[in-house]
């Protein structure tokens, strides 16, 4: 078990793995955040923001943590509590229904009506006709919380290496010993990997088979808009916020299954492809934002295993060795997976959350031809599918 | 544990990308000189041609400054664009040509987007542009793209830059020439290298007053006849200084305080309605971004271009390149000539492989850019607008503070700069963009990418090439949320639209994960 004064060292500079290297700081952990890029520069810094995940173990100490974050970080976060969701479709009318089935007891909400809608929300339009509020959860800025969450660390005296790829892992008596980068040698004594996308061929390195897949997803932005009274709004097949700023920040709809992505370089990452329909269903769901002129989109990449769960975990061999990735829902969920991973690397076990569903073992029978099974692939072309016909 | 997987994955891409609503053989971006060469030389061939231009713009896109700086110095014309379609075609004759020659000629029609299948858009089947004007968007298919995009302005911003009356040479140029339709009367002009003698020589041919040709450096740069002819028609060369002040009323700009660089409690006034920045002109490449081309920074061709051939291929085998979007100082109609002929070549049509004359590289762009920053800097100080939409000074900008409309402060931001960041590695503009919010405004950053590039380089002490561009995304013109919906969706995309990935299993409560609450969650499906 790392002890106060043992280095660790974290594989990933994205909000998981920054977390991580927080929460290992302040323990009085040596830790060093290896990055190939820039801190919170792929998914992590490209998402909706939202900070509202009840389907996971770590949702009640997400909710605790994150109205503290500011404070304990030292650096703004941008959070803001309470979410609001509604549907101006018909067929969806009832969706709060699907919702009592899955927020847990004890945190509060209430079903609104379409007119409870528009009081609340003063972009929405007459086609609103229900939604829910709910008064927990909320939202926050990625990019200016990955950053947050590096300078935390560094405060805390760890060392955040920027533009330093991983090649591979030195082994010592069956324990990692070492990471060999395209900057050298580093030593450590217990070793995080939390890579995002590259999780899996990082795993594979040590001998473990983490199934995962890339994929692009997409969001717009607008133009800044006269401020809501709560920015965490979305429905209608879309995840998103009005910023503080008052920019609307949406995505949602058809992502794009990748093979493999490069280990040292960044994935491709066009946008443009579900622009129109964004900006359709933002219209929609906001018909008195219609006129916002969208200014930017952007893509972000981002891994999925097969069950779409994370996996968090301490692994038995090499025992130094923690693995994580959060499966495409990785944001909100970083303050409490940082201190989940911080208690793996320290303790060995997660003071706060039963993860044991999420153990890599799960996946020890799935098919190697899983990627096909699930039409997880990367779209054919038209012209090389017209191609293979003829 | 039992393993529980999703069904196969209907909310993907495959198969829901929408055929274009119209084709073309080649499409050409961009009806100035090598843009309108291209398409009559692709037209001749035989080709079908396709040939757009934004201009004339729309009266608030004209207010906003898309595509160049207008400044707020045009005319009540600019209110009508159909009335200005006919200036634009008497101050063009090679657009009548194309017309002539049968070229599908679409003024007023904004191409916001272009995209080739690649890594990240495997699904697409052809090349696609995303065009609109001011009411619909709608998609363009393409064998093969020509970009003739052109140059913008360059923006380095000083005291009271931000109101009526400051604006750009290639604005100034567009405003006289080609719609007539320009509101000055006196102009103070910044800069004296061969961009800043056209302004001047155009605004006297046209009757206007030049007070004066403002100049960083200690002696002009441009042609020292041309200066010397300016002189002697009573324009002053005003060396060695740079504005620290445009001063206004309700109008805007009445005059312009410039500092003595050397001595910058030493003032001068100038009295004018406009001022107009020609201290550089910006190729513009925002569709080369959008598309992945591969590009370079060439300063002794205006900053960072696509990388392209003599005969204007670029690294994407569809698209092709002439003109000052490639890098300024081509000789425009020659290289829109050549890269139709490569582009009908490509497609298998007979076209000479002649090749446009190269014209020597012009004076380094960036390293006089960079002068005219650094002196702007040192004479105005920490509290002039680095990006004007976003409302962030050059000291913000240069501390890497959170936006004011935070009201954050901490001992440990106060400890954290551009030179803090630098230590982490490398700076990048897209981080300092999203942490200090400078280039994330309504004006896509088209009046502050460069300056803010400037000043992070000189706040960090490190080479301006060292900062790489912020990367450019589509829509590349602001366009509203209503006319980019796209409102014939293909019935794939409405049908499978999820709000994620649409992987049931992914919100199962972990509670209930192996219960029989799984299973009841299961057959209720997503909640939404």
């Amino acid at each position: 078990m790392a002890k106060s004064g043992s280095s660790v060292v974290v594989v990933g500079g994205g909000v998981t793995g920054l977390s991580a290297a927080w929460w290992l700081a302040r323990s009085g952990v040596e830790v060093t955040v290896l990055e190939k890029g820039i801190v919170g520069f792929e998914a992590s810094g490209r998402n909706g923001g939202g900070c509202t995940h009840y389907q996971s173990p770590l949702f009640h100490e997400e909710q605790r943590l994150w109205p503290q974050m500011d404070e304990l970080l030292g650096y703004p976060t941008e959070h803001r509590s309470g979410r609001i969701v509604f549907q101006v479709d018909e067929r969806k009318a009832n969706f709060h229904e699907g919702l009592a089935m899955r927020i847990p007891a004890g945190y509060a909400w209430e079903v609104l009506d379409g007119k409870q809608v528009r009081e609340r929300v003063p972009l929405a339009g007459d086609n609103a006709i229900s939604g829910v509020q709910l008064h927990f959860g909320g939202h926050a800025n990625p990019q200016r919380t990955s950053q947050a969450y590096a300078w935390a660390a560094q405060d805390h005296g760890a060392r955040i290496r920027q533009h330093v790829a991983v090649r591979g892992f030195e082994m010592a008596g069956g324990r990692v010993s070492a990471v060999e980068t395209s900057q050298g040698r580093f030593g450590c004594d217990a070793l995080v990997i939390a890579a995002g996308p590259q999780t899996g061929q990082l795993a594979a390195m040590l001998g473990h088979h983490l199934p995962m897949a890339p994929a692009r997803a997409e969001m717009i932005v607008t133009e800044p808009l006269p401020l809501m009274p709560m920015g965490g709004v979305d429905g209608h097949g879309l995840y998103g916020r009005q910023t503080l700023r008052g920019n609307l920040a949406y995505g949602g709809g058809p992502h794009e299954w990748y093979d493999d992505i490069a280990l040292e370089s960044p994935p491709p990452r066009p946008s443009g492809s579900v622009l129109r329909g964004l900006a359709k269903r933002v219209a929609e769901l906001l018909p008195r934002a219609a006129h916002a002129r969208v200014i930017r989109s952007w893509a972000g990449v981002i891994e999925n295993t097969p069950d779409g769960r994370p996996v968090i975990e301490r692994l038995s061999s090499p025992d130094n060795v923690t693995l994580a990735t959060m499966s495409s829902v990785g944001f909100g969920l970083s303050p409490a997976s940082g201190h989940a991973i911080r208690d793996l690397v320290v303790d060995g076990v997660c003071s706060f959350a039963d993860l044991s569903k999420l153990s890599l073992a799960r996946f020890a029978e799935l098919s190697p031809d899983w990627r096909r099974e699930l039409n997880w692939l990367p779209p054919e072309t038209a012209a090389a599918s017209q191609g293979a016909s003829r | 544990m039992k393993l529980t997987l999703p069904a196969p994955d209907r909310f993907s891409i495959a198969g829901k990308t929408a055929t274009p609503d119209e084709r073309a053989e080649i499409v050409v971006i961009g009806a100035g000189p090598a843009g309108c060469a291209a398409a009559i030389e692709a037209a001749k061939a035989g080709a079908q041609v396709v040939l757009i231009d934004e201009n004339p713009v729309a009266p608030g896109l004209i207010g906003m400054d898309v595509p160049l700086q207008y400044g707020g110095r045009a005319t009540p014309a600019v209110q009508t664009p159909e009335r200005l379609v006919e200036r634009v075609l008497e101050a063009n004759p090679a657009l009548g040509e194309a017309f002539e020659l049968g070229v599908d000629v679409r003024l007023s029609t904004y191409a916001w987007g272009a995209w080739v299948n690649g890594p990240g858009l495997r699904g697409l089947a052809t090349g696609i542009i995303g065009l609109a004007d001011e009411t619909r968007s709608w998609t363009l298919g393409f064998d093969r793209l020509i970009l003739a995009t052109g140059a913008r302005d360059l923006n380095l911003s000083f005291a009271g830059s931000d109101q009526p009356g400051v604006m750009g040479a290639q604005a100034l140029h567009a405003l006289i020439a080609r719609y007539g339709a320009f509101a000055g009367r006196r102009l103070a002009i910044l800069g004296t290298g061969s961009l800043a003698l056209d302004a001047a020589e155009l605004a006297l041919a046209h009757g206007l007053e030049v007070a004066a040709l403002v100049e960083a450096r200690e002696a002009g740069v441009g042609d020292p006849a041309r200066l010397a002819a300016l002189a002697a028609q009573g324009v002053e060369i005003i060396a060695g200084h740079v504005p620290l002040a445009a001063e206004g009323g309700p109008d805007g700009v009445t005059g312009l305080v410039l500092a003595n660089i050397a001595a910058p409690e030493r003032h001068r006034h100038i009295d004018c309605d406009t001022v107009c920045l020609a201290i550089g002109a910006v190729p513009v490449i925002e569709l080369f971004d959008v598309l992945g081309a591969k590009r370079t920074l060439v300063t002794e061709r205006g900053g960072h271009v696509p990388v392209v051939g003599a005969d204007g291929g670029t690294s994407l085998a569809e698209v092709f390149a002439a003109g000052d979007c490639t890098g300024l100082g081509s000789d425009a109609v020659e290289a829109g000539g050549a890269a139709a002929r490569a582009a009908l070549r490509s497609l298998g049509r007979p076209a000479e492989a002649e090749l446009p004359r190269l014209v020597p590289p012009g004076p380094d762009a960036l390293a006089y850019q960079l002068d005219w920053a650094r002196a702007l800097l040192s004479t105005g100080g920490p509290e002039v607008l680095a990006c004007i939409c976003e409302d962030v000074t050059r000291g913000e900008l240069l501390a890497v503070q959170p936006p004011r409309y935070l009201g954050w402060s901490s001992n440990a931001i106060a400890r954290r700069d551009l030179g803090t960041l630098a230590e982490d590695g490398p700076l990048d503009q897209d981080q300092i963009k999203r942490l200090t919010r400078a280039c994330m405004g309504a004006c896509q950053a088209r009046r502050c990418r460069e300056q803010v590039a400037l000043m992070m380089a000189l706040g960090a002490g490190v080479p301006a090439q060292s900062i790489p561009l912020a990367g450019y995304r589509a829509p590349v013109r602001p366009l509203p949320l209503s006319v980019l919906a796209d409102a014939d969706e293909p019935a794939a995309m409405a049908e499978n639209w999820n709000v994620w990935f649409g992987i049931v299993t992914q919100w199962i409560s972990y509670d209930d994960i192996g219960t029989e609450r799984e299973a009841e969650q299961l057959r209720a499906g997503m909640p939404y």
